[in-house]
């Protein structure tokens, strides 16, 4: 069985502080890190290897050749090998158009049975490019997966709804999106780092996928950024002085003259 | 460049595994219970941290000094007792293994000690010989295909939950230090007993103890190396081990900077932070630059071993600045949180009980000079 | 679009470096190059301070006019239309008065002729309606196909969707299958007053940054909308509307998934969206006992507990309850902040209550900054000294 694991590196939005005098954001010092939800992707892709040593598991992602760094992350959790897709071409992309890309790296690699995808990336939020590489492969998609269960060419996974989830069989091949309620991602081991440092990363560019610049990257993406800019934050309110006991008393008082209680 | 991508994505590795397992919870109860969970051991060999630098083919990870010597400092950086469950299988028990043992033995004791299934200890000291080591009393004679051992070994971490201990002993009384010899220890055998774990003063959540041994029979195969080579087996043995306590040294000393200076934002007094005032804020500037300059004493003792250039110098060095330097910027780190520094609820009083053992363990900080002048005027 | 140097004016200052959240711009020769990352934010158009930047827009039109009407996407499940979709009209409504056209609403189920009924009270002028039984519970192919087939045919010019599960599932098939642009978990949408195309804005960057996004030379054009956020749609009972049957055909294994049970369990979620008080604990709390104590808080007021991210990344309360940036939006009468820090993933949840009461040990804590009301203490004393006044 050969597993395929759709991979992004991103900023880590934890450690992103704006600048309280200008309102801009402030990156230096931001760590890139593998993105989380992608992290339990690539668990479960792992963990199906963990009881079946026929299973091969290659990571994708698209990116500048910084991504690297993450891609040798993935191969020292445990995966087999990596692939790069990196090209000025492709630099600016929305969903439509990374997609695009991602699908046309998919084919290049060959026949996959299961493409883990993380659901969302935390940085763009749009939980938008596993589904749609689905649709371009013309393959069946879950997403919001909590739960997989391979049974031979079937999957049966749980599919995670605002009040609970639904049980769903799907055949191979098919595209899961994983949310971090599926598992707990496994530690790098430095048995596997030793290994992934002199691993090759493959890297191609949009002439090895063949596609044409047109097809990628900013200029086929139909969505496009008209402007960008920091949250109003709420101003400031009264802070309460005291004891507990007169705190309370006092804020009480002020939301019944308020009306709200 | 002394580090790269391999020891970068360890680094990033063991500082990931001391944020997400070694979380306050669970340390302030190893400190509350004296015992350090299993569990976190087992993911600790699953990562790979119990054969950091032992050959792939034997077990291990493959990686190397400059590997273990990052590893140690993120673990330490989290908690100086968990890098001691690191240093062990790394350094003092796979060490005289990894140094002399035959392929036998390295199959059917270093392997288990790698991936964590046993546990090792190191029997060189006695009541009577620490830093004079080649003053020891314990005896080993030749008694058909077996040794008798006899004596007391005393501080040995760990000894209370060992599988096996390499003991050095006497086999030629007449040749001191020359007259040494190693043996691996069943700790199961007739004869063989620990004395009741000590009260230590830091480093709680490991047990050390004598080992007592009374008439303990061991069979030719398990002595270690060459008769009467047992001396240079310790010594070099204890060669890497100091880079893994001056590595421990700059994990903590870091740790304490990092609480200094947090603490140094948040606390006002006067009207202000105690970072604004020059008194505070000197102290911080001086404890990390002589924390900058002591790493990078040790990660060239470590390029050094990997380089195997002579490193016997570089790593008492780095071992003597390292720990001393270690003291004294947790006791600066107790002296800016004030009262509060000494009060179990802060995170700098651990500190510095638990490095004051750095400067002792592994050879003295006298002993590592005495190694340096010997080096420099022999 | 796409941003460009103008290499004269630039002084090389790097400001422009500094300040892009992508790190896309470089410093060559002392002159900025904008690199492979960039996505036209624009945000270091702003920031030169000497013009030195501009957008460059692109001149390619294709004929987008036969595209016209505004569609919500009126999710049902068991029979019961989803909140969000009355928000959705309620938005509808507005942008299509203002770019003078109509609402339509697109259900898909086994029976639909009372969700049609609500439908028109809540304003749709037309139902476009998918009725077969294997449409009873949404499945992403059977959706997609059948709403593919009814855009290609209809051609609306915006289609709105609730950010749920299912909306987020639907939505970015949907968009490839009609070769447009989809923007995700809008909170904000309206007219450009000029051209009469949807702005949509949204968080990105964990609710650090804000984004308006535009989709200017594909149709329709398609967001999906954030429960919670736009203004729900009046009722008025008795509204009628044209409703419109759409031709539904499956063949045989075309929809390639099978659900075989669907199993609920919190429930809560309901009520956190629409609460009107929400008590919330992060992880000041110090342990997952302390809910106990919210909970008595909220009982009292008639609300529910809300929770922080880290309080359910520890495992101290269930995903449902988590408001913020990954979790649930709110906007109650009140909400209490009890040992919540106030990191902005939380902010974008919560910012727009009515009134934010912040209860936090340290005065420092960023909640403070959002805070109506802020309240420097222990809330293990702070909280049943409340109860005791309420």
């Amino acid at each position: 069985m050969k597993i395929l694991v759709c991979v992004k590196q991103v900023p880590d939005t934890n450690e992103v502080k704006i600048d309280p005098v200008k309102g801009t954001l402030i990156r230096e010092g931001v760590p890139s890190i593998l993105n989380p939800d992608d992290a339990n992707a690539l668990e479960a892709a792992l963990a199906i290897k963990d009881n079946d040593p026929n299973v091969k598991v290659s990571v994708l992602t698209m990116g500048p050749p910084q991504a690297c760094e993450m891609l040798r992350e993935c191969l020292s959790m445990g995966a087999d090998d990596a692939y790069l897709l990196s090209d000025r071409a492709f630099g600016g992309a929305d969903t439509w158009s990374t997609s695009n890309t991602l699908a046309a790296g998919i084919r290049k690699i060959g026949e996959v049975d299961i493409i883990f995808a993380g659901r969302q990336a935390i940085d763009g939020d749009t939980a938008q490019v596993g589904p749609q590489t689905a649709q371009r492969l013309d393959i069946p998609v879950v997403t919001y997966v909590q739960h997989v269960e391979v049974i031979g060419n079937k999957v049966v996974v749980q599919r995670q709804m605002e009040d609970g989830y639904e049980l769903i069989e799907v055949s191979t091949p098919c595209l899961l999106t994983a949310v971090k309620e599926l598992n707990e991602p496994r530690f790098m081991s430095i048995y596997n780092i030793v290994d992934a440092c002199s691993k090759e990363i493959t890297i191609w560019g949009h002439e090895d996928i063949k596609l044409s610049p047109e097809n990628c990257g900013l200029k086929a993406s139909p969505t496009q950024v008209f402007r960008s800019f920091t949250p109003p934050t709420k101003g400031k309110g009264e802070m309460l002085n005291g004891t507990a006991a007169e705190m309370s008393k006092n804020l009480v008082s002020k939301l019944k003259g308020l009306h709200v209680i | 460049m002394i580090f790269n991508e391999q020891h970068e994505l360890i680094r990033k590795l063991a500082s990931d595994f001391a944020k997400k397992e070694l979380t306050s919870e669970v340390l302030d109860k190893i400190e509350e219970t004296d015992v350090f969970p299993e569990e976190i051991l087992n993911k600790m060999g699953k990562a790979g941290f119990f054969g950091i630098k032992i050959p792939k083919e034997l077990g291990g990870a493959g990686s190397d000094h400059r590997g273990y010597v990052v590893v140690m400092e993120e673990i330490a950086r989290a908690s100086a007792v968990a890098s001691l469950y690191v240093s062990s299988p790394n350094s003092l028990s796979g060490g005289p293994l990894l140094l002399s043992g035959t392929e036998k033995q390295l199959e059917k004791y270093l392997k288990p000690v790698v991936t964590g299934e046993k546990i090792l200890a190191f029997g060189l000291t006695e009541p009577g010989a620490g830093s004079d080591a080649s003053g020891m009393t314990t005896t080993a004679v030749e008694d058909g295909d077996s040794y008798i051992l006899n004596g007391r070994k005393t501080f040995i971490t760990m000894a209370p939950f060992s599988d096996y201990a390499v003991i050095y002993a006497k086999t030629d009384m007449s040749r001191g230090a020359k007259g040494i010899t190693a043996f691996i220890v069943d700790m199961k055998s007739e004869g063989v007993s620990c004395g009741k774990p000590e009260h230590k003063m830091g480093l709680i959540g490991c047990a050390t103890s004598d080992i007592i041994l009374e008439n303990v029979r061991v069979p030719k195969e398990d002595m270690l190396g060459e008769l009467n080579q047992g001396f240079t087996n310790a010594m070099k043995t204890l060669d890497v081990g100091r880079i893994g306590v001056a590595a421990q040294s700059i994990g903590v000393a870091q740790a304490a900077l990092d609480e200094a200076i947090q603490y140094a934002k948040d606390r006002k007094q006067f009207g202000r932070r105690i970072a604004d005032f020059q008194g505070i804020s000197f102290m911080i500037a001086e404890m990390a630059t002589k924390l900058q300059a002591a790493k990078h004493l040790v990660y060239d003792a470590a390029y050094k071993k990997d380089n195997n250039q002579n490193a016997t110098m570089a790593a008492s060095m780095a071992k003597f600045y390292a720990s001393e330097v270690c003291n004294e910027i947790c006791a600066k780190a107790v002296q800016i949180h004030g009262g509060y520094g000494y009060m179990k609820e802060y995170r700098v009083e651990r500190l510095y009980r638990d490095c004051r053992v750095f400067t002792i363990y592994e050879g003295t900080s006298q002993v590592q000079q005495m190694v340096i002048a010997g080096q420099l005027l022999k | 679009m796409s941003v460009r140097v103008i290499v004269e004016k630039c002084k090389g200052c790097s400001i422009c470096v500094k300040c892009c959240p992508f790190s896309a711009i470089d410093m060559e020769n002392k002159i900025a190059v904008i690199g492979d990352a960039c996505t036209g934010c624009g945000v270091c158009v702003d920031e030169c301070p000497f013009d030195a930047i501009e957008k460059t827009e692109d001149h390619v039109k294709k004929d987008l006019s036969e595209y016209k009407g505004v569609w919500v996407f009126a999710e049902q499940r068991e029979g019961k239309l989803m909140p969000v979709v009355i928000e959705l009209l309620g938005e509808a409504k507005k942008l299509a008065a203002e770019i003078g056209t109509d609402v339509s609403a697109v259900v898909c189920g086994d029976e639909v002729d009372a969700l049609t009924h609500e439908l028109f009270a809540y304003g749709a002028d037309k139902v476009y309606q998918a009725v077969h039984p294997e449409l009873k519970n949404y499945r992403t192919d059977a959706y997609t196909k059948v709403i593919e087939e009814a855009i290609n045919r209809y051609k609306p010019e915006i289609i709105l969707l609730g950010a749920t599960h299912i909306g987020r599932d639907l939505g970015p098939c949907l968009a490839v299958r009609c070769d447009t642009g989809l923007t995700a978990d809008c909170t904000k949408l309206e007219i450009d007053p000029d051209d009469k195309k949807i702005r949509q804005t949204r968080p990105a960057f964990g609710g650090n940054l804000m984004a308006t996004i535009i989709c200017p030379n594909h149709r329709p054009q398609m967001s999906t909308v954030r429960p919670g956020v736009m203004d729900k749609a009046e009722y008025v009972a008795g509204r009628e509307g044209v409703a419109i049957r759409l031709d539904v055909n499956f063949k045989e294994d075309e929809i390639r998934t099978k659900i075989i049970k669907i199993v609920k369990e919190a429930g809560e979620l309901a009520s956190l969206t629409d609460a009107e008080f929400i008590v919330s604990g992060g992880l000041g709390l110090g342990n997952p006992e302390g809910f106990e104590l919210l909970k008595k808080l909220a009982d009292k007021l008639g609300g529910t507990i809300g929770s922080s991210r880290a309080c359910v990344d520890s495992g101290w309360i269930d995903h449902s309850y988590q408001v913020g940036q990954t979790g649930t939006t709110v906007k109650p009468k009140i909400y209490f902040a009890c040992g919540i820090s106030g990191a902005i993933q939380h902010l974008a949840g919560m910012q727009s209550s009515d009134y934010i009461i912040a209860i936090n040990k340290n005065e420092n804590a960023p909640i403070f900054e959002v805070a109506d009301y802020g309240i420097v203490g222990d809330l293990y004393e702070v909280i049943p000294a409340i109860l005791e006044e309420l």
